[in-house]
C-alpha cells in the first residue's frame, strides 16, 4: 500500500528527482498546480497513459485535499 | 482520489507509489510556489505587509509601545520563536501600563487568513469593525498584515474587470 507523506516529505521526494503527478481533472491542473506536477486526470489512468512515469523512480500523487 | 490513483499505480507494477493526501490546497495554504492559469491572480500573501513589528510573548508593554513606535506602526504581533502567531497587540490598546507583560494586552484570536486566498474575495470575510487581519501558514506562522483597506482596493479591482452581466 502506498504511503502516506506530508508536504515536506513531497520537497524532500523532488530533491531525489520523484515524479509528481496531480490527477486532478485537465481544467484544475491547469488552473493551479504544484511546480513539476504532470497532469493524470484519474479518469485516465491507465496502462497506456501510465508509461508516461519511469517505474523505477518514486511517484507521489495528490489531488485537492483529503479526497 | 489519490488513494485511487495510488491503487491503480500500484496494479499497474509501480512500487515506489506516495500520496500527499493533504493535497495542493495543503502545499498552496502554506505559501509554496504555484504554477498555472490563475497562479498569478493577487493572493492575500502576495498583499500582506510583511516589514510588521513582531514581539515576544514575556516582553514588557512599554517594550512593546517603544518597538511599535520605533518602527511607525499601529500594531504588534506577538510570535514564538518560530514566528507562529501568538497573539496581535493594537498600539491604541496599550494604555498606560508600561511593566505587564505582553501578554495581557494582546488578542490571542485575531482574524487570521491563509495566503493562497484570493485577494479579491477579502472584503466578503471581513465583515467586523476591525480593519487589520493575519496572513499565516497552515502551520500558524507569520508571513504578514493585512489592511481592510488594501483588500478592498483589490477587490474593486477585480469588480471591476469583469465582464458585463457576470
Amino acid at each position: 500500500m502506498a504511503g502516506q507523506i506530508d508536504r515536506h516529505g513531497v520537497q524532500r521526494l523532488l530533491q531525489e528527482n520523484a515524479q509528481l503527478v496531480d490527477v486532478l481533472s485537465a481544467k484544475d491542473y491547469e488552473a493551479e498546480h504544484i511546480p513539476r506536477a504532470i497532469n493524470i486526470p484519474l479518469k485516465t489512468l491507465g496502462q497506456d497513459v501510465a508509461r508516461r512515469l519511469d517505474g523505477e523512480r518514486q511517484v507521489i500523487v495528490y489531488c485537492h485535499d483529503y479526497q | 482520489m489519490s488513494a485511487r490513483a495510488a491503487s491503480r499505480l500500484e496494479t499497474l507494477g509501480f512500487r515506489h507509489v506516495h500520496r500527499y493526501q493533504p493535497g495542493r490546497a495543503d502545499w498552496f495554504a502554506a505559501g509554496l510556489p504555484r504554477e498555472g492559469r490563475e497562479a498569478h491572480t493577487p493572493r492575500a500573501a502576495d498583499i500582506a505587509q510583511r516589514d510588521v513589528p513582531t514581539c515576544r510573548i514575556d516582553e514588557t508593554v512599554g517594550g512593546v509601545r517603544e518597538r511599535i513606535q520605533a518602527a511607525g506602526a499601529h500594531v504588534c504581533v506577538v510570535v514564538d520563536d518560530q514566528r507562529v502567531v501568538l497573539g496581535l497587540i493594537d498600539a491604541e490598546g496599550l494604555g498606560s501600563e508600561r511593566n505587564g507583560p505582553a501578554e495581557r494586552v494582546m488578542d490571542p484570536s485575531p482574524i487570521t487568513f491563509r495566503p493562497n486566498l484570493p485577494a479579491g474575495t477579502l472584503p466578503e470575510y471581513i465583515k467586523t469593525p476591525q480593519s487589520r487581519a493575519l496572513v499565516t501558514t497552515s502551520d500558524g506562522v507569520l508571513i504578514g498584515l493585512l489592511r481592510l483597506d488594501d483588500a478592498k482596493a483589490h477587490g474593486a479591482g477585480a469588480a471591476s474587470s469583469r465582464p458585463r452581466g457576470a
